[in-house]
């Protein structure tokens, strides 16, 4: 990758890697969310496929892409989990696994730390706060 | 108000009733099987109005540019005109042969009267001259003068009753389709294949696998056919006739139930499956039969590394009935009987 001015104003969903990185991130991450037994009783939708396509959604919001999400739409759409006693330490194990990912698929360090800040700043609309 | 207009007739809907169930209550007759999106049996073409995306999933994209949609999932938001149901992408059929394959299972060759283009692996609806309407896939390979189906006896089965008692060779029926993903794509001749199938699930992986070996398929390729017992197996000597021609091919009859015995695995399937072949990574899955093992190895297969897009799956749906007297109370007590 070159470090063109051009590169540098780009948004940091570019600088992951745009539409291609997200495919590739969207089957590793809920792979590990699918696996990891604190959370993946919240995951019991069979419909995987669309299960995967909100996977993919979730983090082209998180990594700066366009994306149809807001704030409302995470509290709706999570509304139902808070009910079943989704919290904070299952918060902090779909992080984990975000992290886990991108470091995985050799995203830098920066660029990691600055998804992990956004899906954060998300906290309070996913657990309806 | 969600409308459609069906032959002339409007026809009300009620808050979240799919235009398959408000037509079926008003006694239109519509051919349908499993209500769930599944089957394609209900295929119907829309001449005006929107048609919700949900209700062309899994169509191909031909068919969608046309308006056709599937009834039983398409719930309108507003007037929908309907232009007819998929009569016009029927081909009638005649039963050429109807062949025992075991005590279960029922080999039911057809020959279509026109154009039938599908490839190994897809389903079709067969629909009888009174509109009763089922899916079965394709055993057969496109190049062969017939269509095969393999159809397991279903106590009570309306469809497979009469195929097994009272259907001879020369009655026509009508063919809908081809539909589905099951298919073998050329391209990675050297990727392995697993097939997994319950039951009649055995139908579209043997046109698969004999598709995959024509076309020079030269990685290993896994099949594992499992049933309750030994009675539920067929097609046995065939397969390993066919292993022992291809030595990458490797069969495995799996039973739940029963003494071992040779060449048969006892267990249950998701567990044989993981320990023969614990890391699939990389490899295209195929898999096919009873709904519940179906969407199970789909997400432990994900799991175990197999990528989404390289899992082909076709859940054998059974028949649901529509529910009785129209009132969304009545559906919500049968289902919750059932
Ligand atoms: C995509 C697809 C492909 C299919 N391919 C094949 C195939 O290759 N071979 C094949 O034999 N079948 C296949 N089927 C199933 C087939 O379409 C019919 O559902 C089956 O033959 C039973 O129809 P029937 O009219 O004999 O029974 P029905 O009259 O529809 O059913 C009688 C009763 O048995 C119940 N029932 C039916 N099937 C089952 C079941 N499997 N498990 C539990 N209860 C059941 C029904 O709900 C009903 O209460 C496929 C289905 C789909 C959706
Ligand atoms: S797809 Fe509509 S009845 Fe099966």
């Amino acid at each position: 990758m070159s470090t063109s001015v051009a590169e540098k104003q780009s948004s940091l969903y570019e600088r992951i890697g745009g539409e291609p990185a997200m495919a590739a991130a969207v089957e590793l991450f809920y792979r590990k969310v699918l696996s990891d037994e604190r959370i993946s009783h919240f995951f019991e939708d069979v419909d995987m496929e669309r299960q995967a396509a909100k996977q993919k959604a979730f983090l082209t919001m998180v990594c700066g892409g366009p994306s149809a999400y807001s704030g409302k739409d995470m509290r709706k759409g999570h509304a139902h989990l808070v009910r079943q006693g989704l919290n904070d330490t299952h918060f902090d194990a779909v992080v984990e696994h975000l992290s886990a990912t991108l470091t995985e698929l050799g995203v830098a360090k920066p660029l990691v730390e600055q998804v992990l800040a956004i899906a954060g700043s998300a906290r309070a609309d996913v657990l309806n706060r | 108000m969600a409308r459609v207009k069906h032959e002339g007739q409007w026809y009300g809907l009620d808050e979240g009733e799919s235009v398959l169930d408000g037509l079926l209550r008003r006694g239109v007759e519509v051919p349908h099987s499993c209500r769930a999106g599944a089957c394609q049996s209900c295929l119907m073409r829309a001449e005006r109005g929107e048609v919700p995306a949900r209700a062309q999933v899994g169509l191909k994209e031909t068919l969608k540019a046309r308006g056709y949609f599937l009834a039983c999932a398409c719930q309108p938001e507003g007037e929908l005109e309907v232009a007819g149901a998929g009569a016009d992408l029927r081909v009638p059929a005649r039963i050429t042969s109807l062949e025992r394959l075991s005590d279960s299972v029922l080999c039911v060759r057809l020959r279509p009267e026109g154009d039938f283009e599908y490839r190994a692996g897809q389903y079709v609806s067969v629909l009888r001259t009174d509109g009763l309407a089922r899916s079965y896939s394709l055993a057969s390979l496109p190049h062969e003068d017939t269509l095969a189906l393999h159809v397991r006896r279903v106590p009570g089965g309306r469809m497979s009753g009469w195929l097994f008692e009272e259907a001879r060779p020369g009655d026509v029926l009508e063919l809908q389709g081809p539909a589905g993903e099951c298919f073998y794509v050329p391209g990675r001749p050297e990727q392995s294949l697993l097939l997994v199938g319950t039951g009649t699930g055995l139908a579209p992986l043997y046109g698969i696998i004999r598709d995959a070996l024509e076309r020079g398929h030269t990685g290993p390729i896994w099949l594992f056919h499992g049933a309750v017992d030994v009675s539920g197996l067929y097609l046995v000597e065939e397969l390993r006739a066919l292993q022992s021609r291809h030595p990458q091919l490797q069969y495995r009859p799996c039973v739940s139930k029963g003494q071992a015995r040779v060449g048969v695995t006892v267990g249950a399937l998701d567990a044989i499956i993981k320990e023969v072949c614990p890391r699939p990574a990389g490899w295209r899955g195929y898999l096919c039969g009873s709904p519940d093992l179906v969407l199970s190895l789909r997400k432990k297969l994900f799991l175990a590394g197999l990528s989404l897009k390289e899992i082909h799956a076709d859940a054998f749906l059974p028949s649901t009935p529509p529910p009785q007297g129209g009132a969304g109370v009545m559906a919500s007590a049968s289902d919750a009987s059932r």
